[in-house]
């Protein structure tokens, strides 16, 4: 296997403002490590981070991926205007390009670059908090997550699902607190089978690494459970069936190449 | 900011239904060397707005890209190599981007543009 690079912590930029590399980060980063080898294969023509924060995250997938010379494009995006900064001169310190945008999400984007993203990263602000603490200027909106840290968490599922090409690919930091399983569930019900790439449990926090990609099946599966649990009025049956359902889904993750 | 990116964005103010493309107000552009990479451009050529890229690259002093294309003109390399210099190489360092629709600007400042929204206008 070619020999490869990620981003070097003193090759990133900083700002008080802007969240530095942490825990989550290099879950995140190790995560599409143990997944390299099927990232080459699968060739990705655009790349996008929602949140790039210091940009240590894009600049490690362009770093792996061999650059724009292999054939990818990077696009990041931040709703805090210093961490577009601190990305891009982070990516300028490891020789790496990746176009910034300073919005909300992907707000500008949805229209014209739906459908054309193959892999999408993020580690989205989701610590649970009041949720008046959700895009407040500066560093907290790099955590504040709302309710169970899912405010912003909710918001970019539907927006992935856009951009996402047929082949695409979502890689997504996850909480405990912020109900993984249940996450997964919405994303079945949009047509998408999940796997945990990675899980790392920390003093404070447990994370869990989760690839999202489209797969049919997912759906009905998902319409099948909803039917199934619909109809049987026992509540401890449903929740067994829909646990059942659950299972098979990470089991058909596994199944495949993903 | 390359012209690629322009063609990716519109302007996301509620109420505009017509937001595509940005006009660029230019102050300062920038080339930067790029990769010549055929299948990308190939690829791309589909999904992007001829149009709205002939007139941005005008507006950025790039005169060379013909007024129309095909696919078939993909079959030329001259055409991929005008086509790659105006989608990769051409960058919007300092300048604005304008709503069709409003006329409101969106700052581009060290090549990285302001789309965030104020309070009205989401
Ligand atoms: C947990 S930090 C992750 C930063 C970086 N990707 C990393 O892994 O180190 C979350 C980032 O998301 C950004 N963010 C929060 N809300 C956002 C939104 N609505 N749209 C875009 N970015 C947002 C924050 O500014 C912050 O940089």
């Amino acid at each position: 296997m070619m020999p490869y690079r990620i981003a070097q912590i003193r090759l990133v930029s900083s700002h008080p403002e802007v969240y530095e590399p942490c825990d989550d980060s290099f879950a995140l980063v190790d995560a599409l490590l143990a997944d390299r080898t099927n990232l080459l294969e699968h060739r990705p023509r655009i790349c996008l981070e929602i949140g790039c924060g210091s940009g240590y995250v894009i600049a490690s997938l362009a770093l792996l991926l061999g650059g724009e010379d292999s054939g990818s494009y990077f696009i990041a995006t931040d709703i805090n205007p210093h961490a577009v900064s601190v990305t891009s001169e982070t990516l300028n310190a490891h020789g790496v390009h990746a176009e910034l945008v300073n919005t909300d999400i992907a707000s500008g984007l949805e229209g014209r670059l739906m459908g054309l993203v193959d892999v999408m990263v993020v580690n989205p602000p989701y610590v649970p908090t009041p949720d008046e603490e959700v895009g407040c200027d500066g560093i907290t909106s790099a955590w504040a997550g709302g309710e169970n840290g899912r405010s912003v968490i909710d918001k970019i599922l539907p927006v992935a699902d856009k951009l996402l090409s047929d082949k695409g690919w979502l890689y997504m930091v996850t909480l405990t607190a912020n109900d993984p399983c249940d996450i997964c569930l919405d994303m079945k019900k949009k047509g998408y089978a999940a796997r945990i790439v990675l899980q790392r449990s920390t003093e404070e926090e447990s994370l869990h690494i989760i690839k999202f990609w489209r797969d049919p099946n997912s759906q009905l599966e998902a319409n099948d459970a909803k039917l199934l649990t619909k109809t049987d009025h026992g509540a401890g049956f449903g929740s067994f069936l829909s646990q059942l359902s659950q299972m098979s889904f990470w089991r058909s993750g596994n199944s495949t190449n993903n | 900011m390359r012209l690629l990116t322009h063609n990716m964005l519109s302007s996301n103010i509620k109420g505009v239904t017509n937001g595509f493309p940005l006009r660029i107000e230019v102050e300062k552009v920038v080339e930067k060397q790029v990769d010549f990479n055929p299948n990308f451009l190939k690829n791309m050529f589909s999904k992007i707005d001829y149009k709205a890229l002939l007139e941005a690259s005008r507006i950025m002093g790039y005169a060379e890209l013909p007024d129309h294309a095909d696919p078939s003109s993909l079959e030329s390399d001259d055409f991929l190599r005008r086509f790659h210099h105006a989608l990769l190489q051409l960058h919007l360092e300092e300048g604005s981007l304008v709503c069709p629709e409003t006329g409101r600007k969106f700052p581009v400042n060290k090549g990285i543009p302001n789309m965030l929204l104020h309070e009205d206008e989401v």
